[in-house]
């Protein structure tokens, strides 16, 4: 359960639409089911009471829907930004990608969001969800209640979060925290001390699965193209046939490299993804080589900061070095 | 569609030898755009190149691919043949069949396919070849020589006795080099400061020279004509243009025990001081580490006894910025440090020195005033062992010291053995060499003089080890010609110890983009044809950072290195190259990546009004590419995400069409 109570998010909306700061609000409002939490956007105060929602399934990041939303408006947006996605608001502001000054950002504090599949593992059918301090209930058509241990049922990227500290806002609702010193890279080591041929055994199931619907592409906020080169008919790739079975997820490989610096780690594209491929391994390999070869760096800390794989500094270590480095954890 | 001909060059039996000629002609006719194909002895020749032309006129075509040698060395020529012929020179590919092809290849099969397919590649690329038109750019007539030893002050003479302004760069506070700290040099046993000191005040006097001591260059952007750059004026904390050089404060300051550089640290010095008597500027220099009044703020005895108020203990680090058209560097060289070196105990007895401590020891102006002395105890020395080659050829233990030749050991070796013969007939000297290398003028002469005339010990074979004991030296080497082992109680050890490239030359050449080779000497852009050119466009080299070398060869260098610079300096415009990058609005998402990677501050940004599918316009930032500046370097189209920036002549397609048609 959140911290922060809906109530509070709310009242803050439409002070600022009262006040005519803003004139509409990016936040999430109910789905088909209690976890299916959707983005919407809220005009007045009477659409925030009637539908707006925040709790432990408001997971999606708004950070790239002020990409076309500031392009709308002379007036500025609400958003609300939960101390991960921050980081992806300094990065397309890093990229010129939105315009700031149409942007009032209002971080909230977050204690992790929950992962429904894990609930889904040992519960089917489910009717509804309530949440309290620690414990999770659900209510199934069949098996009656089931309670859950939150932290057993939290997302990965919270169970790893990386900071619970917000990199930039307007106003902030409830305590700023720190940086956390997180295990993410643990996963990364699992798969850094698999032979080639487990490694390749493991993404090719893991991938095998994709069905290619660009959800992760399209909710990724690092992707953000005009024309992205696999819609791109002049690319030569866009209608290109598999020569062998593999090859067609060579679509995940190219969009991990492509995102490779600027990737935030926000975990969106592994959420949404709805074969529950794991893909932000792949991105999270490319932030641990690095933080190994050029010093730690963390994309969309600081607005303006250049990732060391676009930047050359003269204690950048030479090519055959890095090799030697990469050679232990390859 | 291209028509395109193909022309497969034999040269003689270079290409000829392992490449069936006549199969990669007819193997090519058949590829895609193809309209003519033939071989010929030496396409480079004048019946050569004029076979192209005629191909040219009688089948109307569009494109040329050439299957010969490197396109480094004639791609040149034969975009001057298509031009002659009415043809785009940059519808010219150049398939190189000779240097990646027939020349690693032994049979004939083999190279034959290879040669092929290479050919394939250059085919596909011409069909999406497109005619390129290069730009012009000005040169900033004004030459940057960074360093000034003798390399850097023979260059800046010779660019300013051409007319063009030149600054010289120096770290030190006086420039001079090394060559101001020798003694006598080879062969002719003139004094060094006799010759070099007239040449020091030539640039001093020099209208055309700006000499900027004590200073680095910290930044260098842009490119050939058009560097600009950033030179970093240390605090001397005496203001140059008010120091009369009187040298008062040098001899007042209280802190006077400071090891003195330029003597290498065998005698002492002030904590203000002037390197040496002939230095040029003639200007004072306050050591910030070891002054009392910048440490504590108490003392001020310089400034109390300046009559020309040269002392300012607030001075700051300046930053200039300065346009040059070429830059000259000649960073020089330095001794390796004796550190890993203990066998010969250097690090154990002050008798054990280097010979650049000998010159020192030998010199008027040095610390004994030039009469030899042990620097234990001042006495004479009546034994004395060279030791050749110490650290230099150590092919066995790269680790401790370099593969290649010092080249001037020999040769100073042979010098300091008969100086110290002549002067003290009484004493015994012996080299220990593993070969005598003396090809140069005058060089063996004087090489044998040494032997003949001064009978100075040449014995073939190293030192194993240098142990002091009572006062002495016991010196154990081998005699490889007698097969035996020598003890030597030796009073002074001399150590030819190997020189490397100085420590400010590998950061200098990441700021030049000029490329070093393992030992960090700069390459050339030809180790034959253009020695004292870099690959880099408007970097020129000159002295020891190219290799070991001694003074005359440096000279010579030195003169050469200028003469090119001159050669570019007269230009009034540079023709630029057409392979430029290029930004695809309609792809461009504004991010300004390609901005931050581009070396030359060629690509800015603007504010563009597009108007949609949907007939609503949408304003957006898009990259914009200042031709005239880009040099095509190419790193914006890799750092591109969204694959809008690309290369003129090299695009994408045409390098996946090569890929492609070497994949088939």
């Amino acid at each position: 359960m959140q911290e922060i109570k809906r109530e509070i998010l709310i009242s803050k909306a439409a002070e600022l639409l009262e006040s005519g700061v803003v004139d509409r609000v990016l936040g999430w409002k109910a789905g088909e089911f209690d976890y299916d939490v959707t983005p919407a956007m809220f005009h007045n105060a009477d659409e925030l009471e009637k539908e707006f929602v925040w709790n432990d399934f408001c997971g999606a990041n708004f950070s790239k829907y002020l990409v076309n939303e500031t392009g709308k408006s002379e007036n500025k947006v609400l958003v609300f930004l939960k101390p991960c996605d921050t980081y992806s608001f300094n990065q397309l502001l890093t990229e010129h990608r939105f315009d700031r000054e149409k942007v009032y950002a209002v971080g909230v504090s977050c204690n992790g969001m929950l992962d429904v599949n894990k609930i889904k593992e040992s519960a089917e059918s489910i009717a509804s969800i309530s949440m309290e301090t620690d414990k999770v209930m659900v209510d199934t058509l069949y098996d009656g209640k089931i309670t859950f241990e939150r932290k057993d049922v939290l997302s990965e990227r919270c169970i790893n979060c990386k900071s619970k500290k917000h990199v930039a806002y307007d106003e902030l609702l409830g305590e700023d925290g720190d940086v956390v010193d997180s295990s993410r890279f643990d996963e990364v080591e699992k798969l850094e001390k698999m032979t080639p041929d487990e490694r390749f055994a493991f993404w090719q199931k893991e991938l095998s699965r994709c069905i290619r619907c660009n959800a992760c592409r399209d909710v990724c906020p690092a992707c953000t193209c005009e024309k992205c080169v696999f819609d791109n008919p002049n690319s030569g790739i866009e209608n290109k046939a598999a020569a062998n079975s593999f090859e067609e997820k060579m679509f995940h490989i190219i969009r991990a490299f492509h995102v490779a610096g600027r990737c935030t780690d926000c975990g969106e594209c592994s959420r949404v993804c709805p074969q529950h491929i794991p893909l932000h391994l792949l991105n999270r390999k490319f932030i641990k080589d690095i933080d190994n070869f050029y010093g730690e760096y963390q994309a969309g800390s600081e607005v303006g900061s250049r990732a060391p794989i676009v930047n050359y500094t003269t204690e950048d270590l030479e090519p055959g070095e890095a090799v030697e480095r990469g050679d232990g954890n390859a | 569609m291209q028509r395109i001909g193909v022309f497969v060059c034999h040269c003689g039996t270079n290409i000829a030898g392992t490449v069936d000629v006549k199969e990669v002609a007819a193997a090519l006719k058949n590829e895609p755009g193809v309209v003519f194909s033939t071989d010929y002895q030496y396409m480079c020749s004048q019946a050569g190149q004029n076979m192209i032309k005629d191909a040219v006129k009688e089948n109307n075509l569009s494109g040329i691919v050439v299957c010969s040698c490197s396109p480094r060395m004639h791609e040149a020529t034969f975009r001057k043949t298509a031009a002659s012929a009415g043809i785009n020179p940059y519808m010219v590919e150049i398939a190189n069949i000779r240097e990646q092809c027939s020349w690693v290849h032994k049979e004939m099969p083999i190279g034959t396919e290879k040669a092929i397919i290479l050919g394939k590649a250059a085919v596909a690329k011409v069909n999406l070849n497109a005619p390129l038109t290069p730009g012009e750019s000005p040169v900033t007539k004004r030459a940057l020589v960074i360093g000034g030893g003798i390399a850097g002050i023979q260059t800046a003479l010779d660019i300013a006795d051409a007319g063009f302004p030149v600054d010289i760069v120096e770290t030190k506070p006086t420039i001079g080099g090394k060559m101001s700290q020798l003694d006598k040099t080879f062969p002719t046993l003139d004094c060094a400061a006799c010759i070099l000191t007239p040449k020091m005040v030539d640039v001093a006097q020099n209208e055309k020279i700006r000499i900027f001591s004590y200073s680095e260059v910290t930044d260098v952007k842009g490119f050939v004509g058009n560097f600009d750059v950033t030179i970093k004026r240390k605090a001397r904390y005496v203001k140059e243009d008010v120091c009369t050089g009187c040298g008062l404060c040098t001899e007042k300051c209280p802190q006077k025990n400071i090891p003195n550089e330029f003597n290498l640290g065998m005698d002492n010095r002030h904590a203000i001081y002037i390197p040496f008597a002939q230095a040029v500027p003639k200007v004072a220099t306050i050591d910030p580490q070891h002054c009392t009044m910048l440490k504590t703020g108490k003392c001020g005895v310089c400034s109390k006894v300046c009559t020309a108020g040269a002392i300012d203990y607030q001075a700051k680090d300046e930053f200039i910025e300065e346009k040059y058209g070429a830059i000259v560097v000649a960073t020089g060289f330095n001794p390796i440090s004796m550190d890993k070196f203990d066998e010969f105990a250097y690090s154990q007895s002050k008798d054990v020195i280097t010979s650049l401590e000998l010159e020192r020891l030998m010199n008027a102006a040095g610390p004994t005033g030039g009469t030899l002395l042990r620097p234990s105890d001042g006495e004479h020395p009546h034994t004395i062992v060279f030791v050749q080659c110490v650290g230099s050829r150590c092919s066995a233990c790269a680790e401790k010291g370099k593969e290649y030749c010092s080249k001037i050991c020999c040769m100073y070796t042979a010098k300091h053995a008969m100086l110290i013969r002549d002067k003290y007939p009484d004493t015994e000297v012996y080299v220990f060499y593993i070969d005598v290398r003396t090809p140069g003028k005058n060089f063996d002469e004087f090489y044998r003089r040494a032997v003949e005339e001064y009978g100075v010990h040449y014995i073939k074979g190293m030192v194993g080890k240098v142990s002091p004991e009572n006062g002495k030296l016991k010196v154990q080497a081998s005699d490889l010609i007698y097969g035996k082992q020598l003890h030597i109680d030796a009073d002074l050890v001399v150590l030819a110890a190997a020189i490397e490239p100085d420590k400010s030359a590998r950061p200098l050449a990441t700021m030049l983009t000029a490329s070093m080779d393992t030992n960090d000497f700069f390459t050339e852009a030809h180790p034959k044809l253009r020695p004292v050119e870099s690959p880099t466009a408007g970097v020129f080299l000159s002295g020891t950072c190219q290799g070991p070398k001694d003074i005359p060869e440096t000279v010579s260098q030195a003169g050469a290195a200028a003469s090119k610079v001159i050669g570019l300096l007269c230009k009034d415009k540079l023709m630029g190259n057409p392979c430029v990058a290029h930004s695809d609005e309609m792809m461009c998402n504004g991010c300004s990546t390609c901005e931050k990677v581009c070396p030359y501050g060629a690509i800015s940004y603007v504010e563009k009004e597009f108007r949609m599918p949907d007939r609503t316009t949408k304003i957006r930032r898009v990259a914009v590419v200042n031709e005239a500046v880009c040099q095509g370097c190419g790193a914006c189209t890799v750092a591109c995400m969204s694959g809008a920036m690309d290369l003129k002549g090299f695009s994408s397609k045409q390098i996946m069409a090569e890929v492609d048609a070497i994949c088939k």
